[in-house]
């Protein structure tokens, strides 16, 4: 069965290009392949000029973010058997700007992430005499779900507060805050408060609900930072009500 | 190796895009017709203030075909708001007890109930 | 960044979120529909003795000033989206809407 899929991918080449123009390739169509597959056909067949990040073609790395037919996706976990009919057009993660083809520039989700402060924060340093962390199944689980982000920035794509506001910390690095706000070994909620409990963190989300829907692995991202404004907002009185109670 | 990143700039009817950001804007402008409402029903408290002529023509505007009208969109929008409120609930507080985590049907039935109940003492309050 | 002080615009639009889904609908089944339907009366006599009576002026205060609150909060988040911004003026129009409904429902309920 010879069948051919047409992709119609957006291409931006920084020395020549002015503006960023679709360009369509026709690749094989195969049951098995997904649309990695036909990008790196693509790329050793039909055009080697082509850019775009990948590695792990399995949907945990998260390099291979894109936009596939307006809906951001893993290009190895988008089937090509389920754009048969509809033809494929691929564009770079929205709300990113693009550095080249289908690959964006992460530098501001980079400094996010850092800025949330992603590491156990502990009460007191524990001398490696004393051991390790004893936490039980049930602490685990009360964060384990926010532990699974591969930052592939799919929720970045989809959330229309970050492609209003550039500023926003957004969904990755706001649940990833609330994981190690929720890990019992943890202790550095006020020092996240900051960033997490700023204007440009929980405070600019309207729960639209499209991070999670995209999430490749289900860490839902908007349920953390609806439960974070609550955590904030009681933080906030316990503040008002107790003023100089600084943990 | 010239760098020269390009901006897509985000067009003001983004939401008519996609399906889930026009069901996104309908949900957030349910808000609209809630705030409608609280405006009648204070327009309803300024004239039981005025008096007993002035709260009888309230009754008869609320009856009259465009007050009618008006109120039944409020309604569908405000019932909106409720389905899409207690469906949200559990994502924003989830509950443990006993060290399992309680279903989150179980929180959007609690809602629901106490929807049913806190309806059922207005309509008698109202006498039905 | 620093932390904002949102949480005094987010909780009772939270509260008056809950308490719209819970009284709203009920609320305009019987103005929009059973009281013109003649089903039920709203008698003058019947409404002034609720609201003179403190903790029906309690119940009526809060089932207007919470909705209107939520309502108003969430209209400037969705100005926002819609393009407009967030500016001194959206604030001012939203959250001053609401502060009028509130205040005269206060001065309302106060009176009679």
């Amino acid at each position: 069965m010879s069948e051919d899929v047409t992709l119609s991918i957006l291409r931006f080449r920084p020395e020549v290009d002015r503006e960023p123009h679709f360009q369509t390739y026709t690749v094989p169509y195969r049951e098995d392949w997904v649309v990695l597959d036909a990008l790196n056909h693509i790329k050793d067949h039909l055009d080697a000029t082509l850019s775009y990040r990948w590695s792990c073609h399995m949907a945990i790395c998260g390099s291979c973010g894109m936009m596939i037919n307006g809906e951001p996706k893993l290009a190895c976990h988008a089937f090509l058997r389920d754009y048969r009919h509809d033809g494929i057009r691929i564009e770079p993660l929205d709300h990113f700007p693009i550095e080249r083809d289908l690959v964006i520039v992460m530098d501001s989700f980079m400094e996010k992430l850092s800025s949330v402060k992603p590491f156990v924060i502990a009460k007191e340093e524990k001398p490696l005499s004393d051991g390790e962390h004893l936490q039980s199944p049930l602490q685990l689980m009360a964060f384990k779900q926010y532990t699974l982000c591969i930052n592939c920035l799919l929720c970045y794509a989809a959330c229309p507060q970050c492609g209003l506001k550039e500023d926003f910390v957004g969904p990755a690095a706001l649940a990833l805050a609330h994981r190690y706000n929720l890990d019992s070994r943890d202790d550095g909620n006020d020092q996240r408060a900051d960033v997490v409990a700023s204007n440009e963190g929980v405070w600019e989300c309207t729960f639209v609900g499209a991070c999670s829907e995209v999430c490749p692995k289900h860490v839902d991202p908007a349920a953390a930072i609806q439960q974070a404004k609550i955590s904030a907002s009681l933080d906030w009185f316990k503040a008002w009500l107790l003023p100089g109670a600084h943990r | 190796m010239s760098r020269r990143p390009y901006i897509r700039k985000l067009e003001r009817n983004w939401w008519l895009g996609q399906r889930r950001y026009v069901v996104y804007m309908v949900r957030e402008l349910t808000s609209l017709f809630i705030g409608l409402y609280c405006v009648l029903l204070v327009v309803g408290l300024f004239r039981l203030a005025q008096g007993r002529a002035a709260w009888d023509g309230f009754l008869a505007a609320l009856s009259s075909p465009p007050g009618v009208l008006l109120q039944l969109v409020c309604l569908a929008f405000a019932t909106y708001h409720s389905l899409t409120w207690f469906a949200l609930t559990p994502k924003a507080m989830p509950l443990m007890v006993r060290g399992e985590p309680v279903p989150a049907m179980a929180i959007v039935g609690m809602h629901y109930g106490a929807w049913a109940v806190v309806s059922l003492i207005v309509l008698m309050a109202a006498g039905i | 960044m620093a932390r904002s002080n949102k949480p005094i615009l987010w909780l009772p639009f939270a509260g008056g979120g809950l308490v719209a889904a819970l009284i709203i609908p009920v609320l305009i089944v019987i103005t929009g529909i059973l009281v013109p339907l003649g089903v039920v009366r709203l008698p003058y006599d019947k409404m002034t003795a609720f609201a003179h009576n403190p903790l029906g002026k309690l119940i009526l205060f809060g089932t207007v000033a919470l909705p209107a609150w939520h309502a108003a909060h969430r209209l400037r988040m969705t100005a926002h989206d819609l393009g407009l911004g967030d500016g001194a003026a959206v604030k001012a129009l939203c959250y001053g809407a609401a502060g009028i409904l509130i205040v005269v429902a206060a001065a309302m309920l106060v009176a009679i």
